[in-house]
């Protein structure tokens, strides 16, 4: 069935665009189309009726997903786009469900995440008004998007989204939210065709590579005694894995990761000295301080990773590869800034580097890592306790997949351990809300990651209290019949709170002991199968059976209630104050 | 150390942008201390005068981050020493008081200020200049009864910019030319790269 009527032919137009007269949601979902969107994550509601009413006619090409809550929307396109690559696409009516947005277009601006939002609106001329479910959606939303629009006349429809889905990915990419009046939804208009934007003048995606910092960052490199290189979510967003890599490798440098860098290169890759930052490993803490030239790539120096600023790698020459020149001197002064998208910018620096090892320098990560595996990941890892660790889980976990498999993860304990010890050979496979560290997260986003690599084993790992937060999105995981592998690791606690009351606050427990449903029973409410085990010697069988199953699968592991992370650095310390216990 | 900053912010005209602008600056509880919102020296292009005290490395940090907003052209912080300001201010105050008790003339001579509107009941006078001269006048005209007072926001020429025409142009090309990326290290290579 054609979904575009045609319009009257007029006069002569041989010369001019097939014009075909459509309303603004047709036009809409013409230019998810022509963006090559497959999948939208929505709800439907008063003000978006036309939009779904076009929707309709175009289910076959375009798949949307009912979620349970608008924030689960956001959520799971962001896991859609992280696992995909490509922009995440969401639909929500105005008022309550364009506010229940927030915080996922919140976790995406401050993730990079690509998304296009679109929001119902009341009619025009109800603006202002205090009409049913009005709300200022533009304004809410300013501080958390990338760009936003509100459009009131469908002829504007074509040019804004094509601007939309140009400023959502390219460049540092970001959210981006357009606001529809439903008078412009329903207005019918001559349509021309799609153009896909690829300039706005006031836009600069990325900043003009300049050679001579490429040269003056070989220069500082190749002068180096102990360089260090620390990435982030710059190398997979770049869609720079393999530059990054030759990069390394030749310049023979150590390399660190933030949360958000996570599976930008192997788990196993020679040159992987681990994680940094707060809970991260304890050679890339300490060593950061110890450095002569520390190159950032990608990453934009959160205060969970440099601990104390005043105390934060100042023997060090630093290096800073950004996209995002607002991003150079922040938080940490630079001294030789090389801005542009590191796809380009690393290749260029690979050129001008000498083939280098440094066996020494190398050899002390590999010390340090060795203490830390006596004070720390052994026990995590291989427990004398009776009750089970997070990190076999996660450790049994690796084992099974052979690190192949997509790890979402909520926030918490249960986040840094599955950051600290899963294993990774694929890149885009660790989904996780770095920066605004958005419990509620890790089920949604595990939805969205599934349906964009279908074929990929997908893990949501999800504490006792984050899987609380957005668990109706077991209602999505019902009727999509979405694979996710839901993996609850319960410590009866808010655990990551309750650490720091323990270490902080004199186990002063306040309000972090809390209470559970029994999840398999509520699982199975929603048809998901699943177990819960308590017991060492139950522990592969049962990860076993969660990943063999067909479809989706609930696996609930009871954990000590009172472990915790570490390392831990501190907060208000310096990286280097790092603490084994 | 705090002093005063003028930002100028060249952008498109767009509905929103002026809160995008302002909740930077509130989002760092910085005080805005006066805005203005004018056209510039291109049609269709509008420009933001803001001032706010502050210390320079945040205000540095501020524009770039203001820069990157999507709509935003260009931003420029400078010192007072930088630009060439001026304010408008207008005085109502009750003629008959004016007429008895001050020389008119005189005063407008000494304050460069002048009447806009006389009327039987009121006068207004208009002065433009700088934040103290203004407030000179103020002092003067409050014994006689000023009856409304009022400052507009601060307008600023940038002594060293030769205007916007040229980077508009390099902004319309898709790929820009380097005099839009400029940048503190622009050609200041030596003095960075030795830091």
């Amino acid at each position: 069935m054609s979904t575009i009527e045609k319009a009257p032919a007029k006069g002569k137009t041989d010369k001019k665009p097939a014009v075909t007269n459509i309303s603004g949601s047709v036009a809409v979902l013409e230019a998810f189309l022509a963006e090559g969107v497959s999948t939208i994550f929505g709800y439907p509601g008063g003000a978006i009726m036309p939009i779904y009413d076009a929707l309709y006619d175009y289910q076959e090409k375009l798949h949307h997903i009912l979620v349970r809550h608008e924030q689960g929307a956001t959520h799971a396109a962001q896991g859609y786009a992280r696992s995909s690559g490509e922009v995440g696409v969401v639909f929500a009516t105005s008022g309550p469900g364009a506010t229940n947005l927030v915080t996922g277009l919140a976790d995406a601006m401050i993730d990079s995440t690509p998304l296009v939002c679109v929001t119902g609106q009341v009619f025009a001329h109800l603006l202002g008004t205090d009409a049913f479910q009005e709300t200022d959606v533009i304004n809410i939303t300013t501080p958390v998007t990338k760009w936003n629009y509100q459009v009131t006349d469908a002829t504007e429809i074509p040019a804004v989204l094509a601007k939309a889905f140009y400023i959502a990915r390219s460049g540092r990419p970001g959210p981006v939210l357009i606001d529809i009046t439903k008078n412009a939804q329903i207005q019918k208009f001559d349509y021309e065709g799609y153009t896909r934007c690829d300039h706005v003048r006031s836009y600069r995606p990325a900043p003009i590579v300049r050679k001579e910092y490429v040269a003056e960052a070989a220069k500082l490199i190749n002068e180096a005694q102990k360089p260090f290189v620390i990435f982030g979510q710059g190398v997979i967003l770049g869609k720079a894995e393999q530059e990054f890599i030759k990069f390394i490798e030749k310049a023979g440098i150590p390399a660190a990761w933030t949360v958000m860098g996570l599976s930008a290169i192997p788990s196993d890759h020679p040159l992987n000295v681990g994680m940094l930052g707060m809970h991260g490993n304890y050679g890339p803490n300490v060593l950061t301080n110890e450095c002569d030239v520390l190159i950032a790539i990608g990453m934009r120096f959160d205060d969970r990773v440099t601990g104390r600023l005043d105390k934060y790698a100042k023997q060090a020459k630093v290096i800073h590869l950004d996209i995002d020149p607002a991003e150079v001197d922040k938080n940490v002064k630079t001294t030789v800034p090389v801005w542009g998208d590191c796809k380009e910018t690393l290749p260029m620096l690979t050129a001008l580097v000498e083939q280098k090892v440094y066996p020494q320098w190398l050899q002390k990560f590999k010390d340090m890592m060795k203490e830390e595996e006596e004070a720390c990941i052994n026990p995590e890892l291989n427990p004398t306790t009776e009750a089970m660790t997070m990190g076999e889980v996660i450790k049994t976990l690796n084992e099974l997949t052979g690190g192949d498999a997509i790890i979402v993860t909520d926030v918490g304990q249960h986040q840094m351990v599955a950051c600290r010890y899963a294993k990774f050979i694929n890149s885009k496979s660790n989904i996780t809300s770095g920066g605004l560290g958005t419990m509620g997260f890790g089920l949604p986003a595990a939805i969205g990651a599934k349906v964009g690599a279908p074929k990929r084993t997908t893990v949501a790992i999800i504490g006792d209290g984050g899987f609380q937060m957005t668990l109706q999105e077991l209602g999505t995981i019902m009727q999509t019949e979405i694979d996710v592998k839901i993996l609850i690791l319960n410590n009866q606690f808010l655990g990551m709170v309750r650490q720091w009351q323990q270490l902080f606050n004199d186990k002063r427990y306040s309000f972090v002991d809390i209470a559970s449903p029994n999840f398999v029973t509520l699982a199975s409410a929603y048809k998901i199968p699943g177990q819960s085990i308590s017991k060492r010697e139950d522990l592969k069988n049962a990860l076993t059976e969660m990943l063999n199953t067909k479809g989706a699968y609930l696996l609930e592991v009871m954990v000590g209630k009172e472990n915790n992370v570490f390392p831990m650095v501190p907060q208000g310390c310096s990286v280097a104050e790092i603490r084994l216990k | 150390m705090k002093q005063e900053f003028t930002v100028t912010v060249y952008t498109e005209n767009q509905i929103g942008l002026l809160n995008r602008i302002a909740i930077m600056f509130s989002r760092r509880k910085i005080n805005i201390e006066s805005l203005n919102t004018s056209p510039s020296e291109i049609e269709g292009i509008h420009r933001f005068t803001i001032v706010i005290n502050e210390v320079e490395e945040v205000v540095k940090k501020l524009a770039r981050q203001i820069e990157k907003q999507v709509e935003v052209l260009k931003a420029y912080y400078n010192t007072n020493d930088e630009i060439v300001w001026q304010e408008l201010a207008l005085y109502k105050v009750p003629t008959d008081e004016i007429a008895e008790k001050v020389k008119v003339e005189r005063l407008l001579r000494e304050y460069g200020a002048r009447a806009v509107v006389i009327r039987k009941d009121y006068t207004v006078f208009e002065t433009t200049g700088q934040r103290e001269e203004i407030n000179k006048l103020i002092a003067v005209l409050e014994p006689y009864g000023l009856i409304e007072f009022v400052r507009s926001a601060r307008v600023a020429i940038i002594k060293a910019s030769s205007g916007f025409h040229s980077k508009l142009k390099e902004f319309e090309k898709k790929e820009p030319g380097e005099d839009v990326i400029e940048n503190e290290y622009l050609g200041k290579g030596d003095q960075v790269f030795t830091m």
